[in-house]
């Protein structure tokens, strides 16, 4: 985007960002694997019932038929595994839609996702009147695939190619028209608006393992493809002419995303709904510490988007309890003032 | 005519003190859209359980014409007409102005958290307060207002710059989107579906006494636009140009965010939070006039015809059932925006 700073940024060395040099940018990676892990141990332990670290190592290294070890592997664990999955997902397929979209606005809810799956689960529970979650999974899954295809092909007809704009005005367009039809079959059917405000808000409580382990392959998948993608997307990031003369293959590279994106964003949505913020977010921050090079923004965001997706599910574990808040309220009040505080530090580097 | 051949026709209206200045093409879009946007009000005022031919409406809007028809045409069904002239008129320039100053083709109101925050004021109002036609107003303005003043100072750092502006923004709203999910899911059913209706934006309870507030918050926002001049298509034009070519940027920004804001708000306070049109009006006039930049006249016309044509059809498709404009607003409006993109562009310099 043409959105740049009013004073070029003072002359330095290093690239844009805090990290400077890969053997920072390397270092700082560390300490966030190490604040995930943390994470995860945080997520097991801590709830309603909070559960010593012993009992937890106990739970995994010498099974027992207690309540705490039933906690710890039926509801605690799957639920960590479903958060690290859904936020990898979520965080890399924002940064990739910003990237292929060259637009600092993109999320998937511009590319018409969130829209497609919302469809498609209001037509579930509204006129067909399926309500048990293995519906929703597959419904929102079918959701942001029959999105996906309608944005890109829209955006390819006509002069023959989806440039950035074309594919982000064809998302708008048909996101919009997706929402005004699933928005009035909510407000024809109540009994559906009931089930949907709260799919709407996106929760990792009440997942089975079988969630987890379904959406798992398609979300590999998908952060196979986009890491594939980075080398090409950083060409891209410098204007489809000069990605050409650089020897980048163009479509293949847009293909290869939206077919990641739609994966991942496929999955995540499916597993624990549309958690919009983690996208638009996580790879903003992430910017502005590893600077403009995709491999490093996609590296970093892979670690940092599940911390904040745990991290919101365990705060809103404990800040009601004995109720909980979901995960996909929590994680705006997390991540809003780091963003904010972030972008308030130094100049831009937009994508 | 004189000066630089652009490869299109442009009309130059000189006074002795002001000069006017616009492409034939992009006057004559202007009037069709504007015919058009006259034609559907006169439909709109037509159609209904009462059924009045085209001629008959003209004659009650005329002052002629059976005490009956008048009733309907003038007291009942003429406010709703000309709210959603205003408001569509309103929610065009509103979106030109900020594609323009952000200079983005998603940039809206929207994006520093006036909808948002609207929807937040809407929802503790019905909670606390009640759920009349002025109490939601008040509401949607405090929340709206509230949230881009916080937008924009926790966007201030020696100024404000588009980028910035733009990232706060999503994060407040997100903020506030989750404060308002929480209230969706917290209040009894009915309450949710109210605050739902509202959120897609709706005219169905409007009467004449909405009429003259918007008409005239509409009519001296544009002519602040009007005052204005040329800056906005300055600002467009990035930082640096404008400020080269004598636009003092800092203050002309904060001045058209001000007017682009206080648009919506009068567009929120009267009908909700219409989604779309802000949106797709300024693209869709683009495309039409096949301007380099975003003009405000055919974005307001198209804002206009947008919101009168899908009002009707609100009406009209699932009656008796009223759906809100909103949701037409959007389908709508989406379908032709799609239809547009798939036409094979002509390169705006033919």
């Amino acid at each position: 985007m043409i959105l740049s700073d009013r004073r070029p940024a003072a002359p330095t060395d290093r690239p844009a960002g805090v990290a400077a040099g890969n053997a920072g940018r390397s270092g700082w990676l560390l300490v966030l694997v190490a604040a995930l892990v943390a994470t995860c141990v945080l997520s097991i332990a801590v709830g309603t019932r909070n559960i010593g670290l012993a009992t937890v190592w106990d739970a995994f290294a010498h099974v027992a038929d207690s309540d705490d070890h039933a906690i710890v592997r039926e509801l605690r664990v799957p639920r960590t595994v479903l958060g690290l999955l859904a936020g990898a997902a979520l965080g890399v397929s924002g940064a990739v839609i910003q990237a292929v979209t060259r637009n600092p606005l993109a999320d998937t809810q511009i590319l018409g996702m969130n829209a497609g799956a919302a469809l498609f689960v209001v037509f579930a529970i509204g006129v067909l009147g399926l309500t048990s979650i293995w519906s929703y999974v597959w419904f929102a899954f079918a959701g942001v695939a029959f999105a996906t295809v309608l944005v890109y092909t829209l955006g390819s007809i006509g002069r023959g190619e989806a440039t950035p704009l074309r594919l982000t005005l064809a998302g708008v367009a048909l996101g919009a028209v997706m929402e005004g039809v699933s928005a009035a079959i909510r407000l024809l059917k109540p009994r559906a608006f009931d089930y949907l405000r709260f799919w709407d808000v996106g929760t990792l409580g009440g997942r089975p393992l079988p969630i987890a382990e379904a959406v798992a392959p398609f979300i590999l998948a998908g952060l196979v493809l986009a890491f594939a993608a980075a080398r090409s997307l950083n060409a891209v990031a410098l204007g489809d002419d000069l990605a050409r003369s650089l020897g980048a293959g163009v479509t293949r590279t847009r293909v290869l995303s939206v077919v990641s994106v739609a994966l991942l964003t496929g999955a995540a949505t499916a597993a624990v709904g549309p958690i919009g913020f983690i996208g638009l977010m996580v790879p903003h921050a992430v910017r502005r510490i590893v600077g403009p090079d995709q491999r490093w923004i996609l590296a970093y965001t892979v670690i940092c988007a599940p911390i904040l997706l745990l991290g919101a599910d365990v705060a809103g574990r404990v800040l009601i309890r004995p109720a909980e808040l979901q995960a996909g309220i929590v994680t705006a009040f997390l991540g809003a003032p780091v963003l904010i505080w972030l972008i308030r530090r130094r100049a831009v580097t937009s994508p | 005519m004189s000066g630089v051949d652009f490869g299109h026709r442009v009309v130059i209206l000189r006074r002795s003190r002001a000069s006017v200045r616009f492409g034939a093409r992009t006057a004559l879009v202007c009037a069709v859209l504007g015919l058009a946007a006259a034609a559907m009000a006169v439909l709109g005022l037509g159609t209904g359980e009462f059924e009045v031919p085209p001629g008959e409406v003209i004659q009650a809007l005329a002052g002629q014409g059976s005490g009956a028809t008048r009733l309907v045409v003038v007291e009942w069904r003429l406010p709703r007409v000309l709210l959603a002239l205003l408001i569509g008129a309103a929610l065009g320039l509103s979106g030109a102005v900020f594609q323009s100053l952000l200079r983005n083709p998603l940039g809206s109101p929207d994006v520093i958290g006036f909808n948002t925050g609207a929807y937040t004021g809407v929802l503790v109002t019905m909670v606390l307060v009640g759920r009349g036609y002025y109490e939601t107003a008040a509401g949607a303005l405090i929340g709206g207002l509230a949230a881009a003043l916080v937008v924009y100072l926790l966007a201030y750092k020696q100024g404000v710059q588009g980028f910035r502006l733009i990232i706060v923004g999503i994060a407040i709203s997100a903020v506030l989107a989750s404060v308002n999910q929480w209230f969706v899911i917290k209040v009894d059913l009915r309450l949710a579906v109210a605050a739902a209706i509202w959120g897609q934006g709706s005219l169905n309870t409007v009467k004449w006494e909405h009429v003259p507030p918007v008409a005239a918050a509409v009519v001296l926002l544009a002519g602040c636009l009007l005052a204005l001049g040329p800056r906005l298509s300055l600002l467009a034009m990035g930082e640096e140009a404008a400020a080269a070519l004598g636009v003092r940027t800092e203050r002309a920004r904060l001045l058209y965010l001000v007017v682009g804001v206080a648009l919506t708000a009068v567009a929120t306070a009267a009908a909700g939070p219409v989604a779309f049109v802000a949106l797709a009006a300024p693209q869709l006039a683009r495309l039409l006039t096949r301007t380099a930049g975003i003009a405000l006249a055919p974005s307001a016309a198209m804002g206009a015809l947008l919101l009168t044509a899908s009002d009707w059809l609100g009406q009209r498709a699932f009656a008796p059932t009223q759906l809100p404009v909103g949701v037409v607003t959007v389908s709508l409006g989406g379908l032709y925006f799609a239809w547009l993109l798939t036409r094979p562009m002509r390169k705006a310099s033919s």
